[in-house]
């Protein structure tokens, strides 16, 4: 099932209101996206809290509807930042 | 603790590397599940795999488990690393090499 970019970011944005949202769409068909989400909330959290951060403002779905989510998380200006 | 989530985590704690993939090493079914073979196999570390299209109750249970909604999950001396987006960061970043590395 496809899930347009615009609502991955409105969804992402909803829950994570400073959060700078990048969204590729891999394959052109709607389906498997890659996004890089950039918050200063994430400061202090592990990769996993991070990503779980992503998971829950996308609402149960990643692993259903959407199906093939890439994610790279990271904070503002940090050194890991590339 | 349901049979399902008894099993996963004796799988988690009798394996020092585990990943719960969709298919098997020789052929995944999915690109993520073949990307984190493709590290792991690189890394060489010997690594024990589950296929979870074989075990639907391990493919529901996994994520319950960790409370993360995606397949592949890699464990390491049993604590959930991440999956393959985590996995690779960590790869590029030289600390999954230091994870699996340490006594493997």
């Amino acid at each position: 099932m496809a899930m347009a970019a615009s609502e991955i970011e409105r969804l992402i944005k909803q829950a994570i209101p400073d959060a700078e949202v990048t969204i590729r769409d891999l394959a052109g068909d709607g389906d498997h996206y890659a996004a890089r989400v950039v918050s200063s909330s994430f400061e202090g959290m592990s990769r996993i809290r991070q990503h779980q951060a992503v998971y829950a403002a996308l609402e149960g779905r990643v692993g259903g509807e959407l199906h093939a989510l890439q994610l790279e998380t990271a904070v503002p200006n940090s050194e890991t930042n590339q | 603790m349901s049979d399902a989530q008894s099993r996963i985590a004796e799988l988690v704690k009798t394996n020092h590397i585990v990943l719960f993939m969709k298919g098997t090493p020789l052929f995944p079914q999915c690109g993520f599940s073949s990307r984190a073979i493709a590290i792991l196999d690189r890394l060489g570390a010997p690594y024990q795999s589950v296929d979870v299209l074989a075990d639907l109750e391990i493919r529901q249970g996994i994520k319950e488990y960790s409370d993360w909604p995606t397949i592949p999950q890699l464990y390491v001396k049993g604590e959930f690393v991440g999956g393959s987006d985590i996995m690779m960061e960590m790869f590029e970043s030289g600390e999954l090499q230091q994870l699996l590395g340490a006594d493997a």
